[in-house]
């Protein structure tokens, strides 16, 4: 397929490996103090397990999967909200289709869906506000999910809906932003980690240089990246090559989707829509200042937070749960105590065990194989 | 007034009914009518025409073909009810015959179980006995008897049809998934998701207009031409729900060996391709009606691959994978990178991803 398959050449991602090979011998890493380069984005964990690109990297250069899965960082008390949403007589409540699963502390959406809910699955908030539209005795509440990247599609839904007047319509917003979770993740004690690929999607909204701190305060090169395997190897090579020649940057590898400043319009509708919420929570990560966002006050009536009576209670995470210390980097998917015993993807305890972009999941589902395999 | 009304004649009285109602359930003349109406007159046939509680098969005409009854059944319950390349009918004929063929059976009959909301209009259940009976005619198969149950809105989705068949089996002939040995050569008939994607596009939510249609298809002449190919054949596998990737790591448990399957080797067509692209959907959970995988020894793989090519079904045939001693009941991977990744069991329902 044209555009497609040219992004994922064996010749081509044998060159790089190659490349990659080299750069890394020269760094001359111990097995005790390997090189350690965090994705933050869940679409490029997805993508290194899907094509096994792990097992083709040198050993002494790890993966970090980071917290990039914005399903995977819900933490369970705003699922329960949801589910007490969604378990409101009237209300239709739309979701993205992985985050039906997420467990709460009671029930998933999921299961809410089996109890008697009406829980549909949409791919796009405009399929909610359409619903809404078609079934005006009906509340349609929007499950509002992701980072940057579906963050003005949420908004641009509730600018259309305050534009035609829809009053059964309503967002329960848990949009959260990347880059103080980056920062977070930099100021823990325990991180090591040598660079960053960037989020592609994320930045192609936000633009490059959001991530210049990053470089300049913490000495760490970051590289935005694509999503097809040669992007995520050239990417790699890229940081390894900042590491060798001894500078930390912000770097564009996926420039024929990222300009430097950004979405212009999409950052006005989210500038318009949303502002910063003081804290928000994490699973794993604990509460970070300033990482989500809510509903301004001029759009209070799309607002689910301010339409519904909320439970809005803190659930703690599961105590052997260790997502925390997977998302940081300190200890791997499999050294996690419950990793494929109690928590797995068909009954998860950790939330990175849900989503096809956790980094438990998609180990378990794919990564039997860490070790690179003969040719 | 009574005598002013002109007389009805019975059999007609069913047909001035637009849709289906609970009545035509009750048992009595109205479910009676309907089944004449619509399922006896699309099926016609001489073990179906005496319209008793049950078909009576000859026991000669079975021993002739070989020495063992395959028996199956499978419940349809696709929606929606009509789909490019196929509906409802023509699914619920060619699955259950596939469920007969790919344990190397011949399939001979068929019964149907219709399970009808009120409300369906008639015409569109003619439709649909008229498409099983096309199906069933053009595979050579008979359905032979059945049962109608009409529920009460909400009970049911517009309309569920059970198949259950009979066919025999040669003797000497023992398809199955403990068979595959190391060394062994996976074969697929064609291009892979093309039902599951069809379906889904179908539905029309996701507001992607696509010209993939179903590969819904009745298989036993074509697991027929592989046999006489390959007549050391080891098994063959259907790849409906769940894919290609659940028949392989069902193939592998039973066999307690590991198969590997090429990422590059693995026929798409280019519009499944981009669906699954857009979609973040992996086409080897997609169900397919229409393809199969072999497993053959290396030694029968070359006939076995030129016959598979030489049917009208098997045109896009080829060699994906192999079977090896690794890891038992592992399925993996080559990448098209070259990397190698597992390709486990699909896990509830194939979600979209969001971003």
């Amino acid at each position: 397929m044209k555009y497609v398959d040219e992004f994922r050449d064996r010749g081509r991602a044998r060159a790089l490996i190659a490349r990659i090979e080299a750069l890394v011998g020269e760094l001359q890493p111990t097995p005790q103090r390997p090189l350690r380069v965090m994705e933050v984005c869940g679409g490029h964990t997805h993508s290194i397990f899907r094509y096994g690109i792990e097992g083709l990297l040198p050993a002494a250069l790890e993966l970090v999967h980071g917290p990039g899965c914005p399903v995977c960082v819900l933490p369970m008390g705003r699922v329960d909200d949801c589910v007490a949403i969604a378990e409101r007589p009237g209300v239709i409540l739309a979701t993205f289709g992985d985050a039906i699963r997420v467990p709460g502390s009671r029930k998933s959406l999921a299961q809410a869906k089996a109890d008697g809910a009406d829980v549909r699955i949409v791919y796009s908030p405009r399929d909610a506000l359409a619903l809404a539209r078609a079934q005006p005795e009906r509340e349609v509440v929007f499950f509002a999910l992701g980072f940057e990247t579906t963050m003005p599609s949420t908004a641009l839904t509730v600018l259309e809906a305050e534009r035609d007047g829809v009053r059964n319509f309503s967002v329960f917003c848990n949009h959260i932003t990347i880059v103080p979770t980056i920062k977070a993740i930099l100021d823990s004690p325990d991180q090591q980690l040598d660079g960053f690929l960037g989020p592609g999607h994320v930045s192609m909204v936000i633009g490059t240089a959001p991530y210049e701190f990053i470089a300049r305060r913490y000495g760490k090169p970051l590289v935005v990246s694509g999503f097809e395997p040669l992007d995520v190897l050239q990417s790699l090579w890229m940081v390894l090559r900042q590491i060798a020649e001894g500078r930390a940057e912000v770097e564009n590898q996926y420039a024929r989707i990222v300009p430097r400043q950004g979405n212009a319009a999409a950052l006005a509708a989210v500038m318009q829509v949303y502002e910063l919420r003081e804290f928000f929570e994490w699973r794993g990560l604990g509460s970070i200042d300033h990482s989500g966002i809510r509903i301004r006050e001029a759009y209070a009536r799309f607002d689910a937070e301010r339409k519904f009576v909320l439970p809005n209670l803190r659930i703690a995470d599961p105590k052997s749960c260790q997502c925390g210390e997977v998302l940081k980097g300190v200890i791997k998917p499999w050294q996690c105590k419950v990793f494929g015993g109690a928590c797995t993807p068909e009954t998860p305890l950790g939330a990175l065990m849900v989503s096809s972009e956790g980094a438990c999941a998609a180990y378990y589902r794919y990564g039997g194989l860490r070790k690179p395999l003969p040719a | 007034m009574r005598g002013l009304l002109p007389l009805r004649r019975p059999e007609k009285a069913a047909s001035r009914v637009k849709t289906v109602t609970l009545a035509h359930g009750g048992g009595g003349k109205a479910t009676k009518d309907l089944i004449g109406e619509v399922f006896v007159r699309a099926f016609d046939n001489r073990w179906l025409a005496p319209l008793e509680d049950q078909a009576r098969v000859e026991l000669d005409s079975c021993r002739a073909l070989g020495d063992r009854l395959a028996f199956t059944t499978d419940s349809y319950v696709v929606d929606p009810l009509i789909f490019p390349g196929g509906d409802i009918g023509k699914l619920a004929v060619c699955g259950t015959i596939n469920d007969l063929a790919v344990g190397g059976a011949v399939p001979l009959h068929l019964a149907c179980a219709v399970i009808i909301e009120e409300g369906v209009p008639i015409e569109l259940l003619k439709r649909f006995a008229d498409s099983m009976a096309r199906t069933a005619a053009a595979a050579g198969v008979h359905i032979v008897t059945g049962d109608t149950k009409v529920v009460p809105k909400g009970a049911c989705d517009k309309l569920f049809i059970t198949t259950t068949g009979i066919g025999v089996i040669r003797r000497g002939l023992n398809l199955a998934a403990g068979n595959a040995r190391p060394g062994d050569v996976v074969l697929v008939n064609g291009v892979l998701g093309d039902h599951g994607a069809a379906i889904l596009a179908a539905r029309g939510d996701l507001a992607l207009q696509t010209p993939i249609e179903s590969d819904c298809a009745a298989l036993h002449g074509l697991i027929g031409v592989l046999l006489e190919a390959a007549p050391g054949l080891r098994l063959v596998r259907d790849a409906t729900r769940g894919g290609l990737a659940t028949l392989l790591n069902e193939v592998a448990a039973a066999s307690r060996t590991a198969i590997e399957i090429d990422e590059a080797s693995t026929p798409l067509r280019e519009e499944v391709k981009g669906f699954c692209e857009i979609l973040g959907l992996d086409p080897l959970y997609l169900a397919n009606e229409g393809k199969i995988a072999a497993v053959v020894a290396p030694a029968e793989a070359a006939a076995a691959l030129a016959a598979l090519r030489a049917h009208p079904l098997g045109r896009d045939a080829v060699a994906i994978g192999t079977v090896s001693a690794g890891e038992p009941g592992r399925v993996t991977m080559r990448t098209l990178v070259g990397g190698r990744r597992i390709v486990d069991m699909l896990l509830g329902e194939q979600l979209p991803r969001i971003c």
